[in-house]
């Protein structure tokens, strides 16, 4: 099977893990570990980037997993790019999920301040993978300027309503040279799975995980839906096809 | 261009700044099967009815089928978290006159007034606590606790807290932007009462005294770019049933118009305060203050709920189950509690007396992260 690749990185899995919500730092810590994941996002605004005594970062075994600094909160591009190079300094990772979220409600991403962001922090070197709404055409700008990633969201943040953005995303898919991480919305194993067979190359899961009853066990749960659909597609399934006819009402008469 | 319309007009036109007996009189012919539909109606999303109904007293028969909706939307938004903040009292001088309050200028107490560098040293202890989330709190002190004064103070602050939220007598559109480019990112500014006839009759002088101008401020604070609005009635001043309703309506008409902002609501409910005579108030009971919790989720899924020191340990534990998001703890409400020992007179009576570690433990042990970091000094530009 095809491994998933980012920019310069290979990677087994293809669930990505969000690191909010958690009713503890251990039990996100075993969520992660369960989950089979090898990125990790966490927000900058939630973590002391530059202490590595950090409760929630001294929970995120760094030589494990590649973390993923996120700037959710950012108003605009301004307030993005600074957050990531403050970010960079202090830890000298490369790799950002840009988040420009000025909504504080939905957290619905600005495209054209998420797409001026990107153009500044590709060109300083970043490795970037931002998160979007499902617009085709959006992505493709992104693309142009460089990003390793798009992230485009199934459903609104947190809602778990799943792949409610289908039309879009299947463009997006379709017409992605950077592979495609589907990224907020997803609230069930099923809708991850779903992902996957429509084709995006990613996934990445926070709320359905850190809210369930038994996280870790959800954090499993998706890990096999993941897998399965990554085998299924695979054995290359067959087309859905509308229902078979039996009877040939046009060329019925045809005797010879 | 389309003109705004002001809250104040807003209030105006929907009659909630006066005649709140005519109010009442409809929340008490509420239905029980308006109130069953107010519960599971679009949830965590307002409208003036559905949280009429939640509030009415025929909901009280509801509260644990609200309590369990309020507390399933929270945890969907914010997860099993809650978020821990720590006030510091700069001033006890004031020149209003506000009838509730230890600090009215009238009363003859002992006040205090912190320099800068006594503040920080108040705010070392509470960061060396693991605090990281700061509130400024400071009566109606101009002379002194002047607007460049907080923006020095702020400059300082930035070094050891990633949020710097200040609870101070109301200041212009300009100076809250000043105070934004110095690191403040949040206000919290409570109406008091938005009963009309109310407020002036517990606020007797001073600029505080002048309704209109007090109803501006959630704008003012809005529009100079702060990220969090804090917005409160002083629970037991007029019927808390409209006055919830008041705040509702502030709230939906602040995140329509400053979609940027994020609104939190908080519940200070009147307690004891130096010459303070308690039986003119409509004192709130457990169950009316959980009531006005649980609506106020279920209307708005994702604003802060915020909770102080002034509830006792006992509620204060079981109100985190209920969709409260950030509580203070270790709190000390007279200026330099932190680091001086002597009692100058406190704003309000503690009644949650633990240690910071101590309520972090009791979060944990209920199955909560104890957040002390959720914002980034970063986020603005000095």
């Amino acid at each position: 099977m095809d491994k998933l690749k980012i920019a310069n990185k290979t990677f087994e899995s293809r669930l990505l893990i969000g690191t909010g919500k958690f009713s503890s730092n251990q039990t996100m810590a075993r969520a992660v570990e369960v989950s089979g994941t090898q990125i990790v996002t966490v927000a900058l605004r939630r973590v002391d980037i530059a202490n590595e005594n950090d409760d929630m970062l001294a929970a995120i075994d760094r030589k494990k997993y590649l973390l993923l600094t996120n700037t959710s909160g950012a108003r605009d591009a301004e307030e993005a790019v600074r957050l990531a190079r403050l970010s960079r300094a202090a830890t000298g990772i490369e790799w950002l999920k840009l988040e420009v979220t000025p909504d504080p409600y939905y957290l619905l991403p600005d495209p054209a301040e998420t797409l001026k962001a990107a153009e500044i922090l590709v060109k300083e070197g970043f490795v970037v993978l931002p998160y979007i709404n499902a617009d085709p055409v959006l992505a493709k700008r992104l693309e142009d300027v460089g990003t390793a990633t798009v992230m485009p969201l199934a459903s609104p943040i947190g809602s778990n309503q799943g792949i409610q953005t289908r039309a879009s995303l299947e463009i997006i898919i379709e017409q992605s040279a950077v592979p495609v991480v589907v990224d907020a919305g997803l609230g069930l194993p099923s809708h991850a799975a779903d992902a996957i067979e429509m084709g995006a190359d990613a996934v990445l899961v926070n709320t359905a995980i850190a809210t369930a009853k038994d996280p870790v066990k959800m954090a499993q749960a998706f890990k096999l839906a993941v897998e399965a659909a990554e085998l299924a597609k695979d054995a290359q399934p067959r087309e859905k096809i509308k229902a078979a006819s039996a009877s040939s009402p046009l060329t019925g008469f045809l005797r010879d | 261009m389309i003109q705004r319309v002001s809250f104040s007009e807003i209030i105006k036109q929907k009659g909630l700044d006066r005649e709140w007996d005519i109010r009442r009189q409809k929340l008490d012919h509420i239905r029980p099967e308006d109130v069953e539909r107010a519960i599971y109606e679009r949830p965590g999303r307002y409208s003036t009815e559905k949280l009429a109904a939640l509030i009415s007293p025929a909901a009280r028969d509801y509260l644990e089928q609200m309590a369990q909706a309020a507390a399933e939307l929270t945890i969907q938004r914010f997860g099993k978290t809650i978020t821990l903040y720590a006030p510091v009292y700069i001033s006890s001088y004031c020149c209003n006159e506000c009838l509730y309050c230890g600090f009215n200028r009238g009363n003859k107490i002992q006040r205090c007034r912190l320099s800068i560098g006594e503040v920080l040293k108040d705010a070392d202890v509470i960061a060396k606590e693991g605090f990281r989330d700061i509130l400024l709190v400071s009566s109606e002190d101009r002379e002194f606790v002047t607007t460049d004064y907080i923006a020095k103070l702020s400059k300082k602050l930035r070094e050891k807290f990633s949020s710097i939220a200040i609870e101070i007598y109301q200041l212009s559109r300009d100076e809250y932007a000043e105070l934004f480019k110095a690191g403040v990112n949040g206000v919290t500014l409570y109406q008091e009462t938005y009963n009309r006839e109310v407020y002036r009759r517990y606020h007797r002088s001073g600029p505080k005294a002048d309704y209109e101008k007090r109803l501006r401020g959630p704008e003012d604070i809005a529009a100079a770019g702060m990220r969090e609005i804090g917005l409160g009635a002083l629970l037991g001043l007029g019927d808390w049933r409209i006055e919830t309703l008041g705040l509702a309506e502030h709230a939906d008409y602040l995140m329509k118009h400053f979609w940027k902002s994020r609104v939190s609501f908080s519940f200070p409910r009147l307690r004891p305060a130096q010459d303070m005579d308690s039986g003119q108030f409509q004192m709130l009971t457990d169950t009316d203050l959980v009531q006005m919790m649980l609506a106020l989720r279920l209307c708005f899924a994702d604003a802060g709920l915020v909770l102080s020191t002034r509830e006792s340990q006992q509620l204060r534990d079981r109100l985190v189950g209920l969709g409260i998001t950030k509580i203070s703890a270790g709190s000390k409400t007279n200026p330099g509690g932190y680091t001086d020992g002597t009692d100058t007179l406190e704003q309000f009576e503690v009644a949650d007396t633990r240690m910071a570690a101590d309520v972090a433990e009791a979060l944990r042990e209920k199955g909560y992260e104890p957040v002390w970091k959720d914002w980034d000094s970063a986020y603005t530009k000095i």
